[in-house]
């Protein structure tokens, strides 16, 4: 491997040529894909298996660094992997380094990234006897223990409350699996066999890409694939750089806030300055709030990550890989919200994460609003709804109704943002309502956008959802894991905010909200009462007053149901 | 090009039947007719029964109005040696056809104004999708909704999940809602009720209040469209169908008219998504189910040929204009899809082939990014303005512009059935000299190899991923390109992939009309059980088997076509219990394999067991014990067999080795060879012929490189193998 250290501003002295080093690009890229088809097509849970939340790449040999990332993968992964193998490079070196045949397996979410449910599975690459890169696997596994199945606790200050914590072992040593950990790990799920499956098939898939690995190496000379995937890398930077170049030159603050941490009711301040000189990107983040008892903190890890995202996002013909950070400059002291250490809770990692993304939104509109979109939704809304079954022939038999719900993408100077639609974050998609009703006993009483729930403005926001519940049940547990119910998702360049999220639950005949906003557990709801969820739309894209007489119109046809009239029981023939 | 005309048609006799068929056919009306109406091209493939005799005609296809270039395709044929003065359109016994109507019409917007009605509180199912995107990076894009949100109206009624009736329809909204729905101009309503899976009672009341209202027939019961369980599929499902029965139904109802008055008396039959046929009146009824309608009938084509010459698994690759459809076939058939979307949240939940489509075409645009990257695709200039060499406003360059400059389509002889005279290889050449020669400071030629070397990299790699998807090494398959452009790219796909041996058929560029002719009648039911196979009432399952047998039967018999036989399939979709991914189970490995009609009263709960824990076995390797097992959904499907035509007709008569047409350069790996051309039909049966060379054909060229040989076996198909190194 050549180090990879040195980043030669010119293209032209590339040691691979264009065309082979295209093909090459493909083929990388398709070891991953496989690897990623592979996983799903074997895995247990359906968390995996539907949602696809999981990844795979290729890792620098040197530097853990991402050289390449499967496309299918969920997003916030791309950025956190390398992380995970950097971690599994450390504790490696500690105990007599990496060796041919083994496969490091860890959940450590602080030097890993993400949070305690995400499996990550790292195997060196030999090649004639050396090191040649590194294969990563994570994916989400569906119950790791701690307080709460599923582990996401809203009432975790520790990180043991959430999850088991499994440092970086060896679940493979040359080649033989290790059925001392694979104990440890069974003993320590609600769900073994899914557990069993999720194993199996990341394995499965980590022995294909070697297997794929060498026979692209055997196609091409190993110093060609060593030096393209250097190449590629330093082409994915230039790349950044060129589009970083393109936006003016200037220090772009942006700050927002998250509600709470779900423990006190502060909001935390999460607070940018993007300095853009040249085609340096600096993202600055040291005004940011401390990290915080409750679970909302997140690793430095899963904060770079997110940042990538972001990026991504902005950027969608950029590469995943390593070299797109090399053109960015990351100031996260320790010790913040989202560079918390252990044992700060890190389970609801998805709100923070996407905080980040809103702010990096906000500040590149600053600089060019044609390039960003307004801020989406913003909150995953964890709802559980749980309790135990009085019916024959199921009295006794506890059920969990767990699940995220979605609400409206940011408008952009391409159009309105979409209606309904999932995190920035992720790729899930909901389940049918008609599979939770058949599954749990609950009744949706009302699946429908909510009207004026989006940013107003040139370009309109994406409309949020409600979501009404009632409980078909004796009685359940209720938790609620959510953000922006006191800031709601922000417009740019002269766009409206959208509207902010609300939790509601029955109590008595009447709706009540939770102190925290959208944080609250040990809720009791009784037969027949319901929750209710109202989901922000995106922020808005330019001044309103600018909209065309034609959105306008369909605005108003929207709004209006021909038969709203109807609500009310009308008689034949009775005018409307 | 064997002919320069942008109209031709091209007739190539063909050996006798060495098999004739047992009934007689009376030579009035002896002809079978495949007709594919795509994006491009309409294609007929002409069977004649009566001579065992085959043609093919290939006409632009005049978009708007389908039914035109239908007519004038029919027209053009020529079938075998019949006098001028018989009718041809008089002889032809059956129409057999796979039609883009519907799937262009969804995807221009050119559809009914629709309403719907539906439970209150869920007008929104359709606008709300299963919570999705587009495009994983980049946050833009947009839905609308096929039915507009104010003509989505919410009436009193639900069911719950087990069937229960919560609250009664409430017929006086019903009313009301139907007719502000007329009033505001609906053509078509489509009903959806949530829950209505598990009880149909409050949907079909519904539909009955709806049918002593509505003008027309243009109902649509989400229920009876798909009765499973997931509410945005089944209403999608629903919408399309209702916002596309007055586009089809009319289409189909102009183009039987036509026929008619144009002399023809013989049965006309519609290709569905699952491959199977289906009668005019069920499509019109159910146009959803024509979504993939042509491209369907290709691998179906595929199918029957490679099984006809000895191949049972083989991977299927479509290369057009804008894409490259891949499909794969195994012992039990063409592997299917349980849904498709015509376009972001378009959703069609129906069984059809599955085909999985990759931006590669022949009019892929390549370009350089400012790391200077080369790739290729996913942005296509179509086939129109397409590519460069075409001189219709596009300056950028595409796969078929390298193909061009590098030799393997004579840019006198061009591809596209002769739509073009001839392309202008100087504007290809400048193409690829602007946008990628430069850029990355390499000359035209390299600069073109690399481009296919992109193209067929990416190729390879979605064989490769629709492979081992389903658990298979692609290496074990035989691939099989059809198409107007796959036989360019055969020995290069071979390459990459690894397979040892190709098939090339003798028609490539017309397997979809080919396929027409081929396909078997079929109807597919379901219902959704949700339910432990414990809990399962034995009873009301028969019961539900039977009357969806009878409902399959009922429309086979009611299409008035001739069967060889009648087979029946029983899956289910099954799971242990906690998990939500399912697993097609076939109830016939366990039960009833010998019979094509099991006795399905007989079935048990054993039977069922047993064949989930078989699958479960031969997919995961393994069962999981004693935990539950849960059926999702029933599935049941009558096919009825049409009688098969011996492929041998397409057969070479010739025995003897034509002379070669001349030689073409052709640039291969850096380096000028001089390929010997053949016009590949003349080629007679066992002739074996070295690569380099290029083979010619009406439809298609195939480029065979050097290191490979073709075969042509006793159907008339080329067999591709790589010679050992």
């Amino acid at each position: 491997m050549q180090p990879h250290t040195t980043l030669s501003p010119s293209v032209e002295t590339s040691p691979v040529d264009a065309v082979t080093l295209a093909v090459i690009k493909g083929r990388l890229e398709q070891i991953a894909d496989e690897m990623d088809a592979t996983l799903y097509r074997s895995a247990f849970n359906p968390i995996i298996a539907e949602a696809h939340d999981a990844c795979h790449g290729i890792y620098d040999a040197l530097s853990g660094d991402t050289l390449i990332q499967g496309k299918s993968g969920l997003p916030i992964f791309v950025g956190v992997m390398s992380f995970a193998v950097k971690l599994a490079q450390k504790v490696a070196h500690e105990r007599g380094g990496m060796k041919p045949g083994d496969t490091w397996l860890f959940n450590d979410p602080y030097e890993g990234g993400t949070h305690a449910n995400d499996f990550k599975l790292v195997r060196p690459f030999f090649r004639n006897g050396e090191l040649f890169c590194f294969l990563a696997s994570a994916a989400h596994w569906h119950d790791v223990g701690g307080a709460v199945p599923g582990n996401y606790n809203p009432g975790a200050t520790e990180c043991w409350q959430e999850a088991v914590q499994i440092p970086a072992v060896r679940i493979v040593k040359a080649n033989e699996l290790d059925q001392d950990v694979l104990a440890i790990l069974i003993a320590n799920t609600r769900l073994p066999s899914s557990l069993w499956g999720d194993l199996n098939a990341q394995l499965a898939a980590l022995e294909l890409g070697e297997r794929r690995m060498n026979a692209l190496l055997d196609e091409f000379k190993d110093s060609v694939i060593g030096s393209a995937m250097q190449e590629l890398r330093r082409r994915a930077c230039v790349l950044m750089r060129s589009e970083i170049a393109k936006i003016a030159d200037g220090n772009y603050v942006f700050e927002d806030y998250l509600d709470n941490d779900g423990v006190d009711d502060v909001p935390l301040l999460i607070h940018l300055e993007m300095r853009i000189k040249g085609d340096q990107l600096t993202l600055d983040f040291s005004k940011t709030s401390p990290q915080c008892a409750g679970p909302v903190n997140i690793s430095m890890a899963t904060s770079v990550a997110a940042c990538y995202v972001a990026l991504k996002h902005l950027f969608p013909s950029v590469p995943a890989n390593a070299g797109v950070l090399d053109a960015v400059e990351f100031i996260i002291p320790q010790g913040l919200v989202i560079s918390a250490s252990k044992p700060k809770p890190v389970g609801g990692y998805t709100e923070t994460i996407l905080r980040i993304i809103d702010v990096i939104f906000s500040a590149t509109a600053l600089a060019d609003p044609n390039l960003a979109m307004a801020h989406a939704y913003g909150t995953i809304n964890a709802l559980s709804i749980a309790g135990h079954r009085t019916d024959e022939p199921r009295r006794g038999q506890r059920w969990v109704m767990f699940s995220f719900f979605g609400g409206g993408h940011g408008a952009h100077s391409g159009g309105d943002g979409l209606n309904h639609a999932n995190a920035p974050i992720s790729t899930a998609t909901i389940p049918p309502l008609e599979i939770l009703e058949a599954t749990y006993p609950v009744r949706f009483t009302q699946w429908a956008l909510r009207d004026h729930s989006a940013g107003e403005g040139q370009h309109k926001g994406g409309l949020g959802a409600i979501y009404e519940i009632e409980l078909l049940e004796q009685s359940a547990e209720v938790f609620i894991f959510g953000e922006r119910s006191k800031f709601p998702p922000k417009g740019i360049a002269g766009g409206k905010p959208g509207m902010l999220n609300i939790f509601e639950y029955e109590n008595n005949g009447e709706f009540i909200k939770p102190k925290m906003g959208a944080k609250m557990q040990g809720i009791k709801l009784l037969r027949g009462e319901r929750v209710r969820l109202s989901t922000p739309g995106g922020g808005g894209w330019g001044d309103p007053a600018k909209r065309s007489d034609l959105l306008k119109q369909q605005d108003a046809k929207h709004l209006a149901t021909l038969a709203d009239v109807l609500a009310k029981p009308q008689t034949k023939g009775e005018a409307l | 090009m064997s002919t320069n005309s942008a109209q031709q048609s091209d007739s190539k006799s063909t050996a006798k039947r060495s098999s004739p068929n047992n009934d007689s056919t009376s030579s009035v009306s002896s002809l079978v007719v495949g007709v594919d109406v795509g994006g491009t091209f309409t294609d007929l493939f002409i069977l004649d029964e009566s001579t065992g005799q085959a043609s093919i005609v290939k006409v632009p296809s005049t978009r708007g109005n389908e039914s035109q270039g239908f007519m004038d395709a029919l027209a053009r044929m020529q079938p075998g040696n019949i006098k001028s003065s018989d009718d041809p359109i008089r002889r032809i016994k059956t129409i057999v056809h796979g039609t883009t109507v519907g799937t262009n019409a969804l995807l221009e917007r050119r559809v009914a104004k629709t309403g719907m009605i539906t439970t209150r509180g869920f007008k929104d199912v359709l606008e709300m999708r299963r919570r999705d995107r587009p495009h994983t990076w980049g946050l833009r894009g947009e839905f609308k909704p096929i039915i507009p949100r104010h003509l989505r109206l919410e009436v009193d009624e639900r069911v719950l999940a087990d069937g229960t009736l919560h609250t009664p329809i409430n017929k006086d909204q019903l009313t009301i809602a139907a007719q502000q729905l007329l009033e505001n101009g609906c053509e078509a309503v489509c009903i959806f009720f949530i829950n209505a899976f598990a009880n149909k009672d409050n949907e079909l009341t519904a539909l009955d209040v709806i049918k002593s209202i509505w003008p027309n027939k243009f109902m649509t019961s989400a229920v009876q469209v798909l009765p499973e369980i997931r509410e945005f599929e089944r209403c999608s499902t629903a919408a399309l169908n209702a916002v596309l029965q007055p586009v089809v139904g009319d289409y189909l109802n102009k183009l039987n008219g036509a026929l008619r008055k144009a002399g023809f008396g013989g049965e006309f039959l519609i290709v569905q998504s699952n491959g199977g046929v289906m009668s005019l009146e069920t499509a019109a009824d159910m146009p959803f189910k024509t979504a993939l309608s042509g491209p369907a009938a290709g691998v179906i084509a595929c199918a029957e040929i490679a099984k006809s010459s000895g191949f049972t698994r083989v991977i299927t690759g479509d290369m057009g204009g804008t894409s490259f459809d891949v499909s794969l076939i195994d012992e039990r058939g063409a592997s299917l899809a349980s849904q498709t979307s015509v376009d972001f949240g378009l959703v069609i939940r129906s069984p059809m082939i599955q085909i999985e489509t990759l931006g590669a075409g022949g009019g892929s645009v390549a370009s350089v990014d400012s790391s200077k990257m080369l790739s290729v695709g996913p942005e296509s200039a179509g086939s129109n303005p397409g590519p460069a060499c075409y001189a219709r406003g596009n300056l950028r360059p595409t796969v078929t512009d390298a193909n061009v400059v590098l030799g393997r389509i004579a840019s006198d002889r061009p591809l596209g059935g002769g739509l073009l005279k001839a392309l202008d290889l100087s504007l290809a050449k400048q193409a690829i000299k602007d946008y990628v020669a430069d850029p990355l400071g390499i000359d035209v030629v390299s600069a073109a190899e690399a481009i296919l070397k992109i193209a067929n990299s990416k190729m390879a790699g979605a064989i490769r991923l629709v492979s081992i998807e389903k658990g298979y090494d692609p290496r074990e398959f035989t691939y099989m390109p059809f198409g107007g452009g796959g036989a360019l790219h055969v020995c290069a796909i071979m390459r990459e992939v690894g397979v040892k041996n190709s098939l090339i058929p003798r028609y490539p560029g017309v397997t979809s009309a080919l396929g027409c002719v081929i396909a078997d009648m079929r109807h597919d039911g379901v219902q959704t059980l949700n339910t432990t196979i414990e809990a399962l009432d034995m009873g009301r399952v028969i019961e539900l088997i039977r009357s969806i047998s009878h409902g399959c039967h009922e429309r086979l018999t009611q299409s008035g076509v001739k069967f060889v036989s009648v087979e029946e399939h029983l899956s289910m979709d099954m799971l242990y219990v906690g998990q939500t991914h399912t697993l097609s189970v076939n109830m016939r490995e366990v039960f009833g394999e010998k019979n094509s009609k099991p006795n399905w009263d007989q079935l048990t709960k054993h039977h069922i067991k047993e064949s989930f824990e078989q699958t479960y076995r031969t997919v995961f390797g393994r069962t999981l014990g004693n935990i539950g097992i849960k059926v999702l959904n029933l599935r049941f499907s009558v096919v009825g067999v049409r009688p098969k035509f011996d492929l041998k007709v397409l057969a070479p008569t010739q025995v003897h080795m034509p002379q070669s047409l001349g030689v073409q350069h052709v640039v291969h790996n850096g380096s000028t060879t001089q390929a010997v051309r053949y016009a590949r039909l003349d080629l007679p049966i066992g002739i074996s012929i070295q690569g380099p060379a290029i083979l010619e054909q009406s439809d298609t060229t195939v480029w065979l490189e050097p290191g490979f040989s073709a075969t042509v076996d006793q159907l008339g198909n080329l067999i591709l193998t790589q010679n050992d190194t």
